[in-house]
Order: structure tokens, then sequence, then C-alpha cells
């Protein structure tokens, strides 16, 4: 992971706008933004965002790349789209932003303890493992990612949402051996393969 | 036959025993009251959510999609796609967008698809719905007020929109900051809309319920605090992840901010099965965290 970074920082030298345009989702796009401060007022979250979107932007363009990846900023957003419907330049804002933390993600920058980049990687490998989310794998799975003693203290905590799930039948205690997911598991698999396989070559990052 | 045939895509929520199955039952009783058929895409899989893109990336996130929607060209021929979940519908219709907008893209997932078993390609031939859509659109307001034989009189709803039904495709000819649909739906059924309910369209922090709690439940505060103070008894959604966020974590946010919540988070769906004479049952009303009393006294009572 860590080479595929120095890898990236050398093709891309001091062009981070340009490494943005050819391996971010949208990336394209970014040099559109005329700073107006719409998509910073827009994020629920956003007293949370140390860089509001409109700053990120800017701060690409004057290739702040390390500040840029390492933030998480951009792992504050809820994919609500207030942004995408405001901005005057109809920048896919959130398209970025997802696109800005995958790449930061792929590169090993992203902050280790970032509890939404852990979730979302949890949750990506339950749906992909059967073709659809096994719920009570994943909140179990997700209450225990620190170990043990932690675990249990969680699920403590949210015992009360769990109680109410379950007596609602809107959790099943027995998912771990019933879900059965897709029936062609393999396919999916060998599909999900290929995509990554080709999303790899397309971006550099295929050794 | 139906009067009406889609190709469904229900998505995981609303498997049995899952977050959102109440959802699934009361859709059921109101489609078949309404007389609109469902035909579930064979062995569809998950869309991968608005989270997905962390560790998904692009394109596997698109070939999920499109998976679905080659499945249900190949085998539902000449309908469109209909999703009850926001989430769903949003990530399948951009698939699609996209997709007809970049061919390399196209090219690329229909590579991976090949991977895949029954032979798939994406064509791109059927549109992608949402089904307040396709109520609102095809069958419109007058005769989804036909089979309502009780009235929901009395009883005030706010009707949260959330984001995802809302933004950024929404539903034709409303507004992204005060769409109406939701409270028309409220008043066909008999009951009283909330009209100024300023948090109609706020986010409720979506997946980052789970990994954010503290900020997620500032949000949800926020909306569940606003149905109070203009007088409403319930809050109804049409978007299962809100519905989810909403309802669940009242005791949690009551623990932390000393609040008093209990209200419950119904489906649009589910005043209309129990409007339409459903049982409470059928209107999935059992699969509620915090009761809906009221709904339930109007479901017990024979038809009037
Ligand atoms: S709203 Fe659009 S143009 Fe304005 S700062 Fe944000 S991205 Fe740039
Ligand atoms: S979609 Fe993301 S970036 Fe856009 S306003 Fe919402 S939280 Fe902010
Ligand atoms: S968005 Fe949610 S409900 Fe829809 S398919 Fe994905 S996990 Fe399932
Ligand atoms: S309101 Fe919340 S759950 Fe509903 S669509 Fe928005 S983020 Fe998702």
């Amino acid at each position: 992971m860590g080479d595929i970074n120095t890898a990236m920082t050398e093709q891309y030298r001091n062009d981070f706008l340009k490494e943005v345009e050819a391996n971010v989702e949208e990336g394209q796009w970014v040099k559109m933004c005329m700073q107006c401060g719409v998509c910073s007022g827009s994020c629920p979250l956003g007293p949370a965002w140390e860089h509001p979107p409109q700053e990120i932007f800017m701060m690409i363009r004057a290739g702040r790349r390390e500040e840029v990846l390492k933030s998480d900023s951009m792992w504050m957003c809820t994919s609500c789209y207030n942004c995408i419907v405001r901005c005057p330049r109809e920048l896919p804002i959130t398209h970025i932003m997802h696109g800005l933390a995958n790449y930061a993600h792929r590169l090993g920058l992203a902050p280790k303890m970032n509890p939404t980049r852990r979730f979302a990687k949890k949750f990506w490998n339950n749906l992909t493992k059967t073709g659809r989310v096994n719920e009570i794998e994943l909140s179990v799975g997700l209450y225990f990612m620190d170990g043990f003693k932690t675990g249990i203290a969680r699920a403590w905590a949210m015992k009360d949402v769990g109680i109410g799930m379950l007596k609602a039948k809107r959790l099943n205690p027995f998912g771990f051996v019933t879900h059965k997911g897709c029936k062609d598991k393999k396919g999916i698999h060998r599909m999900l393969k290929k995509a990554r396989e080709i999303e790899d070559r397309r971006k550099g990052f295929a050794a | 036959m139906a009067r009406k045939e889609y190709s469904f895509y229900p998505g995981c929520s609303s498997e049995r025993l899952t977050s959102a199955s109440n959802y699934m039952v009361s859709v059921e009783a109101m489609c078949k009251k309404l007389d609109v058929q469902l035909n579930e895409i064979p062995d569809w899989n998950c869309c991968g959510a608005s989270i997905g893109y962390a560790e998904g990336g692009e394109l596997p996130r698109h070939v999920m999609n499109a998976r679905n929607l080659a499945i249900s060209e190949q085998v539902n021929k000449g309908q469109d796609v209909v999703a009850t979940c926001a989430a769903c519908w949003l990530g399948a219709r951009e698939t699609k967008d996209r997709l007809a907008h970049d061919s390399d893209m196209l090219a690329e997932t229909n590579e991976a698809l090949r991977e895949a078993g029954m032979n798939l390609q994406y064509k791109g031939e059927q549109e992608v719905r949402h089904m307040v859509e396709v109520l609102i659109e095809d069958l419109g307001y007058d005769e989804m007020k036909k089979p309502v034989v009780k009235s929901l009189e009395g009883i005030k709803f706010a009707g949260y929109v959330g984001c995802q039904t809302n933004r950024p495709f929404g539903i034709a000819g409303e507004s992204f900051e005060n769409p109406k649909y939701l409270d028309k739906l409220v008043e066909i059924v008999g009951g009283e809309p909330v009209e100024k309910y300023d948090q109609k369209v706020t986010c409720c922090g979506g997946a980052l319920a789970f990994s954010e709690p503290e900020k997620s439940q500032a949000q949800i505060k926020k909306i569940i605090e606003s149905a109070y103070d203009h007088g409403a008894e319930m809050i109804v959604t049409p978007c299962p992840v809100c519905q989810m966020n909403v309802e669940v974590y009242q005791g949690q946010i009551n623990k932390r901010y000393g609040t008093k919540f209990n209200m419950p988070v119904m489906y649009y769906s589910q005043l209309m099965a129990v409007a339409y004479g459903g049982s409470a049952k059928d209107a999935g009303l059992d699969g509620q965290v915090i009761r809906a009393r009221r709904l339930e006294e109007i479901a017990a009572k024979g038809a009037r």
C-alpha cells in the first residue's frame, strides 16, 4: 500500500490536482469549483468537518496532498446530497467526497481509526460475502471489532435497541446460521474480482 | 392480470427478520388493494448502499447494481424497476445514469458481468423508480384514495421525507426544500399533516448513525423535537434508513439529552394499509419498536 502511495507521489510530483483528476471518482470536476462556499454550509455534520468541501477543493488546487488525504473530513459525509442540488456549478460533490475517501483508503493514508472507514469496510465485506447484508453478523462484528471486552460494553450500551428490534421481529438472532444470501455467490465473487481488477488497472493500482 | 406490473427490487433491509421487514409487509398489503403486482428480481443482490464507496470503489459498486438491472431486463421484460428503499433506488439509478453517459464504464461493467452466472448483459432498457414515484405518477392521488375505507381522522403526522428520496433526483414537480407529496398522502388517508414541519428534509445522519452515533443523534433529536413542537402524534417517512434511525435511537437520545421522546415512526404504506382496511398484521404494525397504539385501534375496528 505504501508503495502505491510512493509511486503516485512520484508520478504526479507537484500536481495533486492532476492526480485527483486521474484517480478520484468525478475528480475532473474539481477545477470547476468557483469557491462560493454554498456546499460548506450544507453538510449536516458541519462542525465535525475540519475542512469542509469548498476548502478541500481549494486545498487540492493548492497541492496540499497529505493534508487532504489524511483528513477525516470526507469521512463525515452522510450522503445527504444537499450540496449537489445547491452547487451553482453542479459539481457532483458527494461523489467527489466518496471518491477522495476511497482513494485515501486505497493508498493507506486514511485515518486508521476513523469509525466510518472501519464501518464501511465491514459493511462491504459483509454484503459481498453472500451478496446480501447479514444484519446480525454486521452489528455483532461492529461491536466486537476492538476486542471482546469493549465489544461486550458496546453491545450492552446498545442492548435496548437490539431487544426492541428483536421484539418487533426486525432482527434475526439466528442470522449467523440461517442467512442465505444470493444463490449465485460464486458468480458474484468472480464478477467483483473482475471489476476490481479492471478498476485497479485503470487507476494504476495494479502491481 | 394486475393493472400495473413492476420489476421489484426489495433490498436487504426488507428481507424477513431484518430492519425494514415491516415496510415490506405493508407494501404488499397496499399493492394488493391497488392491484399492483411486484415481480421480484430473481437472486437480486445488495446495491452496496451509499456507504459502499469506501471499500468497494467505483466500478464494483456499479457492477453490483448492473447485475440486478441486467437480471431484470432478462426476466421481467418491459417493466420498470421499482425499489422501496431510498438508498437502493438511488444506487441503482446512479448506476443507470453513469453507464448511460460513460461508454467505457459500460463496457467494463459488462466485462465484469460476464463472470457472473445467467449470461448477463446490461443494456439500460428499463427505468429505475421509487415506489412513491410510481404511486404518484402511474396511479395518482385519486386512484390511491379509492380503496380507503377507514379514516385516520384526528391523527397528526409529521411527514419526514429525509434526503435520499428527495435528493438529488426527488419526485417530479416537487421542490427539494419543501416536497409536499408525503403530506398529500397523509390527507388521502384522512390524517392531518403538519403544515410547517421545518425538519422535513433534514438528514438523519444515514449510515453514520452506526459509526458516529453522537453526531447523528443530534440530528435525529432535531427531527423528533420539531415533530413534537408542531403537535404531531407520529412521524411518517418513505425511507427505511430514516425510519430505523428516527425510531430506534429514541431511548438512547432520551438518556443522553434527558428528553422523553416516544414517538412512533411509520411508513406511508402502513398508513395506507390501515386506511384500506388491513389488519394490524397486514400493515406491519407489530413491527414497530415504538408501538402506534392509535393506528392499532383503528386497524382493529371493523371497516366503516
Ligand atoms: S458549492 Fe460548488 S462552486 Fe460553490 S464552493 Fe462548493 S463546490 Fe465550489
Ligand atoms: S452529501 Fe456529503 S458533502 Fe454533500 S452536503 Fe451532504 S454531507 Fe456534505
Ligand atoms: S441499500 Fe440497504 S437495503 Fe438497499 S440493498 Fe443495500 S443494504 Fe440492502
Ligand atoms: S434521511 Fe437519513 S436515512 Fe433517510 S435518506 Fe437521508 S441519510 Fe438516508
